[in-house]
């Protein structure tokens, strides 16, 4: 940590020069492309962090998202979420076997992070109108979710502080990849 | 060159004669009096006209004769009842060397999409995140920064065959090898500079649901490549175009398509596509990542029927996400004998290897299996030993076992797997 300060205390001249001419910055060994705008990389900066990092200001409860439910889901994933076309969105009642992998593939429960939720209704919802959720209406939505599940309350507002903050049954119950290096195998030991 | 002219304006002036008969077709034609719709040429004998459609000189197609097509996989509606194309599978039967034609190359999606119709001109490339310039480039830019041509397979996490597949379409079919040809990623984070601490990459498509992946750092500078060509032209629309990674040797989802954005971060990011991939198990998850040494032998494959007994060449593909193909031995006896297979050209890092085994068939019932040893030494198992491995039936992870075909005493094909 030390390290890290003294190099950016020995960068910030450097930064200071750098940036008057910001807005002209090309690549340095090819001198190609330029530098995008602060509203260009806000606009495109969607995959959210599970620290939520790239939440956008909004907020939303359970009973709020249940009208942008019937107006936006409900079609294709039916009135209360466990019926339709679409992916079920509720658990099911399986009081002997809480484990969250046994309860299906469903968002809120196999999702790690309440900030996947959001991400996934965000860029991919509803079905063929993709982008026309407000970020209101996207929080709205993961709280119904979130409450249908009995993860948050009816009441509950969520937003960019307090969506991180949800701890999803399967928090811990997922299995990281490999620490990846060139040339490795991809699992010691299999089969031979 | 001067002395050239005179032909070109003889041939210009043949060109032209040929088109005006081509719309003189009715009058002139031999075959007979116009068909009254375009549709039935299909059915005329090949008459020298066809020779100068617009349509062969601009842009070629392959004879009528030649008739191998793609399939929806798993025999799931292509587009579905929302619209949406899902997995399609490459003729694989029918393949003739390493290289998949970019017609025939397998297209699979993350839940089912719609491809997006993007315009080179005004699509861009940001490289932005924990890095020192974040920076925005045109196609045109791209494509003066320093290139890389190879040839790589991609493969979906999800190819894995069951006794319920009948074809090789249907147990192996979303494999595809091409010659692609970009920039490495490599190049583009140096330019931008990562800064310490950013160990994971965002890559983001443009299309609908905006794909996005996870990778590690370590790959991204190692040989991803930022292609905007495959088998020498620009990227199909359905592979990607303008702009896609390719990830070689990993999982097909993480080879992102449409690709509009890379940012640089410093943990493993649980994106769209991230989210669908979880494991439960850690082996699971790690089956899951890298490919494993595969085979198959495309001919003779499932449903196919062999005329009778006698000289066949045992042909297949062969390719490893660990790196090039090493060896590929083949049975012909059900697995008791192995002998090496005769390798096609020198074998390239993540590309299918075409292979093939003179075998004279005595006209007795018989298993014809394949396995692949890769580079680093990983081997094509059983799906016994796979079973065995889990210490429970099935296979886990992405399927690398090996595929038996079964020929019967009347020549007939068919998937072995009980």
């Amino acid at each position: 940590m030390g390290a890290c300060i003294m190099r950016s205390l020995k960068l910030l001249p450097v930064l200071i020069l750098l940036g008057t001419s910001a807005a002209l910055a090309q690549s340095p060994t090819f001198g190609l492309g330029r530098t995008p705008t602060t509203q260009e990389v806000r606009a495109w900066d969607i995959s959210i962090s599970p620290t939520g990092l790239e939440l956008p200001p909004g907020q939303g409860t359970a009973a709020q998202g249940a009208r942008v439910y019937r107006l936006r889901c409900a079609r294709c994933h039916g009135s209360d979420g466990t019926e339709g076309r679409a992916p079920r969105l509720v658990k099911r009642e399986r009081p002997a076997d809480t484990h969250p992998w046994n309860l299906g593939r469903i968002l809120p429960i196999r999702a790690p992070y309440a900030t996947a939720v959001w991400d996934y209704i965000n860029r991919g919802m509803p079905l063929n109108r993709e982008g026309t959720l407000s970020a209101d209406e996207v929080y709205q939505l993961t709280a119904l979710l979130l409450h249908w599940n009995e993860l948050i309350a009816e009441d509950e507002v969520m937003d960019p502080k307090s969506l991180p903050l949800v701890i999803m049954p399967n928090r811990d119950a997922w299995a990281a990849l490999p620490d990846w290096t060139p040339g490795m195998p991809r699992l010691l030991g299999y089969p031979h | 060159m001067g002395s050239k002219q005179p032909d070109r304006r003889a041939f210009l002036k043949r060109g032209a004669a040929l088109a005006g008969g081509l719309t003189l077709g009715g009058v002139e034609s031999a075959v007979g009096p116009e068909p009254a719709s375009g549709q039935s040429v299909e059915d005329q004998s090949v008459e020298p006209d066809d020779y100068s459609t617009p349509e062969l000189i601009a842009y070629g197609k392959r004879s009528r004769h030649v008739t191998s097509v793609r399939e929806p996989v798993n025999g799931r509606p292509s587009p579905d009842e929302f619209g949406l194309v899902f997995h399609i599978g490459t003729p694989l039967q029918d393949q003739v060397g390493a290289i998949t034609p970019s017609s025939l190359h397998y297209f699979g999606t993350t839940r089912g999409s719609i491809v997006p119709e993007i315009d080179p001109a005004e699509h861009r490339l940001m490289i932005h995140g924990m890095v020192d310039r974040e920076l925005i480039f045109t196609m045109d830019e791209l494509k003066r920064l320093p290139s890389v041509t190879r040839l790589h397979f991609i493969e979906c996490a999800g190819n894995r065959s069951s006794s319920r597949h009948r074809t090789i379409i249907e147990s192996h079919g979303m494999t595809s090898c091409a010659e692609w040809t970009g920039v490495l990623l490599s190049t583009l984070l140096e330019e931008a500079g990562v800064q310490e601490g950013g160990t994971w990459i965002v890559a983001e498509g443009i299309e609908e649901v905006k794909g996005a992946s996870s990778l590690p750092m370590a790959k991204a500078m190692d040989d991803i490549i930022v292609a905007y060509a495959m088998n020498g032209e620009p990227l199909r629309p359905q592979q990607g175009f303008p702009l896609r990674i390719v990830v070689p040797g990993f999982e097909g989802i993480l080879s992102v398509k449409w690709l509009r954005r890379i940012k640089v971060v410093d943990q493993f990011y649980m994106t769209y596509n991230d989210y669908g991939h979880l494991r439960r198990d850690s082996d699971d998850a790690a089956l899951s990542y890298q490919i494993g040494p595969k085979s198959v032998i495309t001919v003779p494959s499932g449903g196919q029927q062999l005329p009778g007994m006698g000289f066949y060449e045992v042909r297949g593909l062969a390719w490893s996400g660990g790196g090039a193909v090493a060896r590929v031995e083949v049975s012909t006896d059900g697995g008791e004998s192995w002998f090496a297979a005769d390798l096609r050209g020198t074998p390239q890092r993540m590309a299918h290897t075409a292979f093939s085994f003179d075998w004279t068939w005595d006209g007795s019932e018989t298993v014809l299996l394949s396995r692949c040893i890769d580079e680093i030494g990983q081997v094509q198992p059983t799906r016994e030993q796979v079973a065995e491995f889990w210490g429970r039936p099935g296979v886990r992870g992405q399927d690398n076992s090996i595929q038996p075909w079964r020929v019967e005493s009347d020549g007939s094909v068919h998937n072995a797997i009980a």
